[in-house]
């Protein structure tokens, strides 16, 4: 039980990593809080609903379509939106509601184009055959999707810390102004963060049907507040420490669903609220946040 | 001052004699209801700059407080009504700390702390005292007209309270602090005292409105009253007609809810889309409601 648990915990802890990931890639770059996180997970999840429905495609084929879709529709959701909003009286708190109305269009959108109905994706596209550690079987879904996230996430390091594009994002990241002054071109910049962010939000997708559930139009209420739990854990701003949230995001989740299961439900709200109050700035905290 | 006595006076008349003329009073009581909780909203994010994005928490406690010191302590629903609030405000002064928190942070923690109440309400483990996801069955102390004349009075204590904070020492300080809360400290503002202040005010208008909307609906489930929906709305009202005024609130609840009957209700998926799109237009062209667009026109909003 307790290999089990800790094994699960693992693998869904660095799913729900590349969950939050993109959120926390957004917020680090534009100080924006994307509200709608959730929604473009679910968009990506319906994609690949789709991909598998009408071609066949399992969801890691599908990743390549996703990622020219959701990164365009980043860069042009930037371009709309985000350089008016910046130059707001309030970016942060205005940015919370613009991307709280896009989360409710979007949920709109997508019950008006593919209904209500919950769907899934059978979980055996990836082999009936589970998978076997330390003597324990798991579902091979999970296998993939935990091998998908740390792909993923090496990807993202490998952006941030070993390509020019990468050096000039963490140098928005760490003082806009600085950024700009030294030649930086800071909207291209940003545009590729969100570009990037809602791609990562939309390969998790792919995978949701194995680890969060059925895909529906308002999954992604739920998806957001996991998401920003995972990323408060890991340092809000901070990409890389979301993995270290997720990590201990899933395993306090297949701990508390293993020996407390009533109660699991509250976990991701009250770990948030603890979190924010002991530790507002995340466990890899270099300056807290005091109103 | 005058301007805006008149205009509360004359929203809590019409609501009051309304069900004279029009025969849907439950839709008239959730216009109320929404117009209370929108000044709730009102007094803490307009004054303060706080968003209570959790603000149902509040709502439901109240209703939930209400609701079962009828059904176990088999108090006057009267009574339950002040029960509901006080209890909102405890509830309130349990979050406190969350005010330590600035913006986005803000919002997010009293989200999460909602949220948690609901789990908590809901939880099949404490059905001998919630009656867990099951809900509330409170017919025994089903009166319509009293309930509805509970809302109408509170809806009156509601623009009052907004009248008053927009005339009086404490809501200059709030809007003081709002704007740079140093120079408030230094003109020897106490700064975390009026901002609990506000916040608990907040909490017990929702709470009250909570206690007196079960008293009304008498059958309810926690995701009823702790829906998350509750907060958008009041938030979206306030916003869209400009927070921080006494007609803003009001303007936005009868436009946004009249919409909200009128489509809301049988293509939820249109309203939805209505609604999110007009909150992404308001942002980026009207931060600050209607009433920034009368005020640049030259009138003063009360």
């Amino acid at each position: 039980m307790l290999a089990y648990t800790l094994v699960g915990g693992l693998l869904f802890g660095l799913y729900f990593g590349l969950v939050a990931l993109g959120l926390n890639l957004v917020f680090g770059v534009m100080r924006l809080v994307n509200l709608a996180h959730g929604d473009f997970l679910m968009l990506g999840a319906f994609a690949a609903y789709w991909a598998y429905q009408l071609f066949g495609l399992t969801p890691v084929s599908a990743l390549a379509a996703e990622v020219v879709i959701f990164s365009a529709l980043g860069l042009a959701l930037y371009y709309a939106v985000v350089p008016r909003l910046l130059a707001s009286s309030d970016p942060e708190m205005l940015s919370f509601i613009l991307f709280f109305g896009l989360s409710q269009a979007l949920q709109a959108l997508a019950v008006i184009a593919f209904g209500n109905n919950p769907r899934s994706i059978p979980a055996t596209v990836f082999g009936r055959a589970p998978v076997r550690i330390l003597g324990q079987a798991f579902p091979a879904a999970w296998m993939v999707s935990g091998v998908v996230s740390v792909a993923l996430v090496l990807f993202v390091y490998l952006y941030l810390y070993h390509s020019r594009l990468g050096r000039a994002t963490r140098a928005v990241m760490s003082s806009r102004e600085e950024a700009m002054v030294s030649g930086i071109d800071v909207h291209r910049v940003s545009a590729a963060a969100l570009g990037v962010g809602l791609m990562l939000a939309a390969m998790a997708g792919a995978f949701s049907p194995f680890m969060l559930g059925s895909i529906e139009p308002g999954m992604g209420t739920a998806v957001t507040t996991v998401s920003f739990t995972v990323t408060v854990i890991g340092t809000l701003g901070e990409p890389l420490g979301t993995v270290l949230g997720g990590l201990v995001y899933g395993m306090s989740l297949m701990l508390m669903e293993s020996y407390l299961s009533s109660w699991a439900n509250l976990l991701p709200y009250l770990l948030l609220i603890a979190i924010m109050l002991v530790r507002p700035a995340g466990l890899l905290a270099r300056r807290a946040r005091y109103a | 001052m005058l301007k805006a006595v008149l205009t509360g006076v004359a929203t809590v008349g019409l609501f009051a004699l309304a069900p004279v003329f029009y025969a849907n009073q439950t839709l008239l009581f959730s216009a109320m209801m929404y117009l209370v909780l929108a000044q709730g909203i009102n007094v803490l994010y307009g004054f303060t700059g706080y968003l209570p994005f959790g603000y149902v928490g509040f709502f439901g406690a109240g209703a939930y407080a209400g609701a079962l010191s009828v059904l176990r302590l088999g108090l006057s629903p009267v009574l339950a009504l002040v029960v509901g609030g006080v209890v909102a405000v405890l509830v309130g002064v349990v979050l406190v700390p969350l005010l330590r928190l600035s913006g986005a942070y803000f919002a997010i923690a009293n989200l999460a702390a909602a949220q948690a109440l609901y789990y908590v309400v809901s939880n099949p483990d404490l059905q001998a005292l919630t009656n867990g996801p099951y809900g509330i069955n409170l017919a025994v102390a089903y009166n319509a007209t009293a309930s509805y004349a509970a809302m109408v009075a509170l809806l009156g204590l509601a623009l009052a309270t907004v009248v008053y904070l927009r005339h009086s020492r404490l809501g200059l300080a709030l809007r003081a602090i709002r704007e740079d809360r140093i120079s408030a400290e230094l003109a020897g503002i106490n700064v975390v005292r009026e901002r609990t202040i506000a916040w608990l005010l907040s909490a017990l208008l929702a709470g009250l409105c909570g206690a007196a909307f079960a008293w009304y609906i008498s059958v309810f489930y926690p995701e009823t009253v702790f829906s998350l929906n509750v907060s958008i709305f009041a938030i979206v009202f306030a916003l869209f007609g400009g927070a921080a005024t006494l007609a803003g609130p009001i303007v936005g609840t009868l436009v946004l809810y009249g919409l909200y009957s009128a489509i809301g209700i049988s293509q939820p998926e249109y309203f939805q889309l209505i609604f999110g799109l007009v909150i992404v237009g308001l942002v980026l062209f009207l931060p600050d409601g209607l009433a920034s667009l009368s005020e640049r026109a030259g009138f003063e909003v009360p």
